[in-house]
């Protein structure tokens, strides 16, 4: 499949692309389609890097990783017969969308288990560390873990995480800023805990893998605020990240009281390939063969139902490729690990903008295999997660305007989001006030049995969950002075979030310049796949 | 590490004392109906030939009730509860144990005591609200730990049934005046209140607070679930297929299997 991996862009410069008179048209995400705009000249389009080279060989990555770990002994002279060893897994939240089998969790399982087999490690629980994510179903955890693993453990020694399992979680404490840290009973009282994670972004591994993914809802509540949110220039910036530094002295407290063995992993960013490997590319640089193929997809998904546009999206999974393994304690392991995430993501950038532009695709961390990218989610995908994707300064300046692309439909997943549902027709009319909803409602989300019981045995998210992806949002909320959504379906749901509608990309550029001027600096972010502007 | 290196207890959460959870029973927390209840009973008469002809009478009455019950739950209750008529309540009442143990128990539906308990811990009242006869459901209002008991009462006369239930019958709309009248005395406020039911018959218990949720619902319930965005909870979940519960051994038995090396 060589012959047809996009042209490659050699110098960081390349991934810089300028809007002139006779540039080709951008394809940005609409949801579960695609918008083809025309950028105003001189606008700044911004491409991800192309995909790092893969390691050649990732299982012996992997084994050189267990046995030459950073700052601890190998991995098998830490395992002594008889001993009890709980393995904490990253969730489905990454990488976006799900990998292509086997998936690099898979690989890192079957080489632990095996040498746990090895030195008589008997007592060995797997845990999908979700926090307050859903549950994964038993089909989403085989496809992640392979048969192998499944069959040996499932489903008494491969479970999720139950953060609401009176019985199942322990405190070990209070950080030195009195954050309460909240664990997972089972791996609190393991000899050992190994975390196999998947770092997919800068903002995750590190302390968050323990701080968070195995810890409770009062463990959450501690930077889980609005705040804590604001406090964080960027979510992608460790240093800078208020989030990041909390997890750290949770993670840290943990680490006092276990023995934890890190397993960190990275990608790249080989999102689309094969029949879609056009989006990977600079559409100035189209063959005719992928102008054909966008425009015949673009007919395709137009005469689509929504539902049939989603199951397509959904059932292709990305071509990931393992680009790095770490293991051993977590801070070198971590550093390790974010200095590759950055060499594939970041992209030096010249300046802010003042006028931000990006599509809005399909999915999020929090809707993999739901039914939509409901309302809350196209927030926290603009407000959150697109507006923090910097380093240094913001990419877009305080007082800027977002543009997105989203058809911003009403549609929830019942299953997945029954509490976002309420938030979303209950909260948000009344105030869309991060600090008023987290004093008034959130613990009554979060408590609400109804949800608790969704959380523990169904398929839902956590009660406090939407209340999260509000916050999330906040620092972008608070910076941005307006945001513009191109290709509503409707205007109640842009209303309640507080963004405007505009009909057309020229409208709502046109609105932005009336805030910004007509001289105004446009950039336009081409995600996915992700891209993190270093702003100098 | 030690387990007694960790303080083994978790956060508090906050409690809501002006609250209640109301729930229906028959559905919502155990599989069983007030069918089956009369069913035990029948099949327990003191004379063989008399629970036979019982037995066939009650068999024969299904489609009845069944049509009964389709046109009002009132009227079911009054064809249905006659079927009581001439019962001593002793025997009853002592049958009532065996009937929990027998029929009642072993068809609670699993989640259902947690999902109490769970509502409990918050500080809110807990009130079962049921169209089945107060002694059938002593037992079972016991075992969930719920803090009240509402069910039909059924009218003795010198110790034996009338075959009539005292009102208020404990049915449909009657059962959302019931919560606002209870509501009332106990200073509960019904916007911040819970209730849970599995049949559409229930819409004014579930419509009269502020958090209704369908459990196990059926279909017209279902869809108006959905249609008001309320919570489907589904609570027929075997605990021991449930693989949360595993970490605290509830699971079977079973010798751990390891991964071997390929040779």
């Amino acid at each position: 499949m060589r012959s047809i991996r996009p042209k490659t862009r050699a110098s960081n410069r390349e991934n810089i692309v300028t809007i002139d008179t006779d540039s080709a048209p951008r394809i940005m995400f609409s949801g579960e389609n695609f918008r083809l705009e025309d950028l105003p000249v001189g606008t700044r389009v911004i491409y991800p890097k192309r995909p790092m080279s893969p390691v050649a060989n990732p299982k012996a990555a992997i084994r050189y990783a267990l046995n030459n770990p950073e700052g601890m002994d190998p991995l098998h002279a830490l395992l002594k017969p008889g001993m009890k060893v709980t393995i904490a897994i990253d969730d489905i939240s990454m990488p976006l969308p799900v990998m292509r089998t086997p998936d690099v969790r898979q690989m890192v399982l079957e080489i632990v288990c095996e040498m746990l087999a090895d030195h008589g490690v008997d007592d060995v629980h797997l845990i999908i560390a979700l926090a307050l994510h859903r549950r994964m179903t038993d089909a989403e955890i085989k496809r992640m873990v392979g048969t192998k693993i499944w069959n040996e453990f499932a489903p008494d020694r491969l479970y999720n995480h139950d953060a609401c399992d009176p019985d199942g979680m322990v405190v070990l404490g209070r950080t030195r800023h009195g954050e309460l840290v909240e664990v997972n009973k089972r791996a609190a009282e393991s000899d050992l805990v190994i975390y196999c994670n998947l770092n997919f972004v800068p903002m995750n591994g590190g302390h968050k893998s323990m701080g968070v993914g195995l810890c409770g809802y009062e463990s959450l509540k501690a930077h889980h605020t609005p705040k804590g949110i604001v406090d964080s220039n960027s979510f992608m910036d460790p240093p800078k990240s208020h989030l990041s530094h909390s997890f750290g002295r949770q993670g840290s407290l943990i680490e006092q009281h276990l023995k934890v063995f890190h397993i960190e992993t990275v990608l790249n960013n080989r999102t689309f390939d094969g029949p879609l490997s056009f989006l990977m590319k600079n559409e100035d640089d189209f063959t005719e063969s992928d102008r054909l193929k966008f425009q015949g997809m673009k007919w395709a998904l137009d005469k689509m139902p929504f539902a049939a546009r989603r199951e397509i999206f959904m059932r292709t999974p990305g071509a990931y490729e393992l680009i790095g393994c770490w293991a051993g304690a977590c801070e070198p392991v971590h550093e390790k690990t974010l200095a590759k995430s950055y060499e594939q993501y970041s992209v030096e950038v010249d300046g802010q903008c003042d006028i931000l532009i990006t599509g809005i695709p399909y999915i999020s961390p929090y809707n993999v295999n739901s039914k939509a990218l409901n309302p809350l989610l196209v927030q926290v995908m603009a407000q959150g997660y697109y507006y923090h994707m910097y380093r240094g300064q913001p990419l877009v300046r305080d007082g800027g305007v977002m543009i997105i692309t989203h058809p911003c439909s009403d549609k929830f997943d019942p299953v997945h989001h029954p509490s976002y549902i309420e938030f979303f027709n209950r909260i948000l009319p009344e105030t869309r006030d991060s600090y008023t909803m987290e004093k008034k409602y959130q613990d009554e989300f979060a408590y609400n049995p109804s949800y608790v019981e969704m959380y523990r045995r169904g398929n839902a998210y956590h009660g406090a969950h939407p209340f999260y992806m509000w916050y999330w949002g906040q620092r972008g909320r608070e910076k941005l002075s307006r945001v513009i959504v191109v290709g509503a379906d409707n205007a109640t749901v842009p209303a309640l979030l507080g963004w405007e509608t505009a009909s057309s990309m020229a409208e709502a550029i046109a609105m932005a310049q009336g805030t910004m001027g007509r001289s105004a600096q446009i950039t336009m972010m081409h995600h996915p796949p992700i891209v993190i502007a270093d702003v100098v | 590490m030690s387990s007694q290196h960790h303080r083994h207890h978790h956060a508090h959460p906050p409690t809501y004392q002006n609250s209640a959870a109301f729930y229906d029973v028959d559905g919502t927390l155990i599989k069983t109906n007030i069918v089956n209840s009369f069913a035990y009973y029948v099949q327990r008469q003191p004379s063989l030939t008399k629970s036979a002809i019982d037995t066939v009478r009650t068999v024969a009455s299904v489609p009845v009730f069944w049509l009964a019950d389709k046109l009002s739950r009132k009227w079911f209750n009054e064809i249905f509860y006659q079927s009581y008529e001439g019962w001593s309540e002793d025997r009853l009442i002592v049958l009532a144990d065996e009937l929990f143990e027998d029929v009642i128990k072993p068809n609670i539906y699993p989640r259902a005591k947690d999902l109490i308990a769970q509502s409990k811990r918050t500080g809110r009242k807990q009130v079962l609200l049921s169209g089945a006869l107060d002694f059938t459901m002593t037992r079972l209002a016991e075992y969930l730990d719920v803090d009240v008991l509402i069910a039909n009462k059924l009218e003795f006369v010198n110790g034996y049934a009338t075959g009539k239930l005292c009102k208020p019958f404990v049915a449909g709309a009657t059962k959302a005046d019931i919560m606002r009248d209870y509501a009332r005395k106990n200073n509960i406020d019904l916007t911040e209140s819970y209730a849970y039911s599995d049949s559409f018959s229930d819409y004014p218990m579930l419509a009269a607070v502020g958090h209704p949720t369908a459990c196990n619902p059926d279909f017209r319930l279902r869809s108006t679930a959905r249609s008001y965005d309320w919570p489907v909870l589904d609570l027929d979940e075997h605990t021991d297929r449930d693989p949360a519960r595993r970490p605290n051994g509830l699971g079977p038995e079973k010798r751990p299997r390891q991964i071997r090396r390929h040779s």
